[in-house]
Formats: structure tokens, sequence, C-alpha cells
């Protein structure tokens, strides 16, 4: 299993959890199985076309994504995944 | 490649007398408007689009004028003296005024922000001369308010804290600067006034100077259309801990944007204006659009909180190459 960090606007599809647990040999993987568990997820973090949203940043290991493999980033149990918007609120 | 425009006036010659200004914050304010003149959109030719340049700010955005008035509040107030710190919670501008006039007055300034704040604002506010304290990036500007509290109650004596979010101050400064500039820039013409909530300090101030010379002025906010957003500045009220300084009767309008619309729109005021401003004015401007169309007259003012360049490094411009196809 894979440790995924919720952003506070998401944990309303977690009931409040800041961490959950999902499974995926790739971080696409991994956003299909949060769906299933957390319906509703998948449509904040990628666009119509699959692709993860401008805005929104995922760490895997503390590595952004967009400097691994994108989404085909691999993952093994033990990771751990962040997502993390761009900086967001009053300034 | 866009079709050259004709030239439409020379560029405004030198005052006659030098302007110049005792100390860096003096020069807060007074701000220039510009007429926008091709991100209209199609929009009917008696409708009047401006964006007031924030920018032009010595701190670099709007964020200077509720600073600098917090700050002159604290020190008449006899809340601010000699041996005190300014601390606030802040994810950016408002830091980088708070940096800008404690160091002009000789003030120490700490800042609570998240940590994922973009790399430019990091490095400006240490370069002022405050020091920076993360907060957790997945909590957002949130976050950071907690922490500062945090912080503030273990050691109440040493802090001046301005509480952006609180302080009737903040408002207070865009009633006395951005509402009278822009009524006397308009020469009374304006008919609405367009701005992004953060602290709702701007959409505040300025609106209730602008109601009370004339009370048809109508008051529009701009704020992300969701929880999840990457308008960095800007905040959903609904889902965020909600300024005491902001009353949303005092609001007309308020427009929810995408984040991608409020992109898109700052990559079009770069290359169709020549104006890079940040995510907040394209939001802004793509809500003022949304007003403008339902027009047949009117002058339309827009804020443009701040300019691009310190957003350089942040998720706005990465991979908009792409997007533009001029690169793989």
């Amino acid at each position: 299993m894979v440790q995924v960090k919720i952003p506070t606007p998401l944990r309303k599809y977690t009931a409040g959890a800041g961490s959950v647990e999902a499974q995926g040999a790739t971080v696409t993987a991994l956003v299909d199985d949060l769906e299933r568990r957390y319906p509703g997820m998948k449509a904040r973090l990628c666009d119509e076309s699959g692709q993860v949203r401008r805005f929104v940043n995922i760490f895997v290991n503390g590595e952004d994504i967009r400097f691994l493999k994108h989404l085909d980033t691999p993952l093994k149990a033990g990771d751990e995944l962040s997502i993390v918007p761009a900086i967001a609120g009053g300034r | 490649m866009l079709r050259a425009r004709a030239v439409l006036g020379q560029p405004i010659p030198p005052a006659s007398e030098p302007l110049s200004a005792t100390s860096a914050f003096q020069l807060v304010g007074n701000t220039p408007l510009v007429e926008i003149r091709r991100v209209r959109d199609g929009i009917a030719p008696g409708v009047r689009l401006f964006g007031k340049l924030e920018g032009f700010n010595p701190g670099g955005s709007v964020k200077d004028r509720p600073a600098l008035k917090m700050i002159q509040d604290g020190l008449a107030r006899g809340a601010l003296r000699p041996g005190k710190t300014i601390l606030d919670s802040t994810s950016g501008n408002t830091g980088i005024a708070l940096a800008m006039v404690g160091a002009a007055l000789g003030y120490p300034v700490e800042l609570v922000m998240p940590s994922n704040v973009s790399v430019e604002r990091k490095k400006v506010v240490v370069a002022f001369g405050a020091k920076a304290i993360y907060s957790d990036p997945l909590e957002g500007s949130d976050g950071a308010i907690r922490l500062c509290r945090k912080i503030l109650a273990e050691a109440p004596d040493r802090y001046f804290k301005p509480d952006q979010y609180n302080n009737a101050a903040n408002p207070q400064a865009h009633y006395e600067t951005t509402g009278p500039e822009i009524w006397r820039q308009t020469a009374g013409e304006v008919t609405h006034f367009v701005a992004g909530i953060g602290t709702g300090g701007t959409i505040m101030g300025t609106g209730r100077y602008l109601k009370e010379q004339n009370a048809a002025v109508q008051i529009v906010a701009a704020e992300p259309d969701d929880a999840f957003h990457g308008l960095e500045g800007l905040k959903h009220m609904a889902s965020s801990i909600v300024p005491g300084i902001y009353h949303e009767d005092a609001l007309d309008r308020k427009i929810g944007i995408a984040t991608d619309d409020a992109y898109n729109m700052v990559y079009r005021l770069g290359r169709e204006e020549g104006l890079l401003v940040g995510q907040s004015s394209g939001a802004a401007h793509v809500a003022a659009l949304e007003v403008a169309r339902a027009l047949e007259h009117g002058t339309i003012v827009v804020l443009f909180a701040d300019f691009g360049d310190r957003y350089l490094s942040t998720n706005l411009w990465l991979g908009w190459q792409r997007l533009q196809g001029t690169l793989p």
C-alpha cells in the first residue's frame, strides 16, 4: 500500500482524513484506486484528457512527478505520495 | 504573430518636478490606471476597461497599502514600539509588504507562510531582512494562520501582529487611498469595480469609498470556483477561515473563476496588452469580462494586484510552453 497525503480542500472526500492508503503500480493506477475508494477525487486532480491539472503538484517520496515519469511514475509498497495544490489563500 | 497596433499615443513625459521621497514607504499608492484595449472579447464599444496596476507599489503589490496602514496604526496606538517584532501569517505579498515597511522603519519582521509559496517570494522577504517561518503546505494559508497564532500565544509581549484578516486598518487603507485614486483617475465615471478576494480588504475598503461617492457603482468580487484551486492570493470563502473584515453583503456580485481560465488570461494579458501580471489579476479580468458582456455602456476598473515576474517559478508558468505550442 502507498500512503497518500491529502490537502485540506480534498479532505471532504476522505471523511476528513489527512492521510489515506491506496494502491497502484503507477501514479495513474493509484489515482484510479483513489477514485474507487473516494469517488470524485480523480476529477479534482486530472482534467478531461486525463492529465494532471496545471495547479496540482504530485510528489512521490518528496520528488515532483514532473521530474520523474509524470503519471507513469512507478510506485511500490511503502512509498509516500503527496498531493499539494499551488499555494492558495488570502495573501 | 499578432498584428502590430497603431501608435495610440506618446509615452507620458516626466513630471516637471522630480519625484522624490524621504523613505520607500512614502511611495506606496498613487498607482496608474491603464486602458485594456485588446483583451475585450467583443464587448460593446461603450464599455471601457481599465486595469489598476498595483505592481507599481514599492513592495510590488497592492498589499503595500494595508501593510503600511496597519503599521502606522500600530505605532499610533503604541501597540508597535521599539523592541517589538512584527509577526504575521501570509502566503506572500503581505509578507513582502510588511518586510519592506519594517525595513524602511527599522523594525524586525517574522513571517509565517506555507512552505510551498513561490521561491521568488521566499527570497524577496529574506532580502528585506525578514525571517521566514514555514507551515505545512497541505494546510494552505489557514495552516499558516494557525501556526502564527501559536507562535504569538507563546510570546505575546514580544510581537506586534498586524493581523490583516481582522484589522480594520486593512480595508481603511483602501478606503483612504485606492478608492479615492480610482474615483479621481476616472473623473467619477467608474461604474464597476472588480477585484479578487484574499482577505477582502481591497474590495471592502475600495467598495465602501466608491459607494459613498455614487451608490450605483457595482462592486464585484472574483473568487476561486472551488476550494481546491491554484489562484495564489485568493480565498474560496465557503471553505476557508472567513476574515473578520470581510462582509459579503457589501458586495453586489461574486463570480467564481476556474484556475485554468485565470491562467490563460494571464498569458493573454502578457502577449496582447504587454501586461505581465499575477494569477489573481487574471482571475479578476475574467470576472471583469463577464460583467462587461452584459453592458452597453460603463467604465470598469479591474484591480491587478501585482506583476507576474514573482510567479515565474510557479505552476502558473510550468509547462505553459507546451500549451502554447512553442515547446514539444
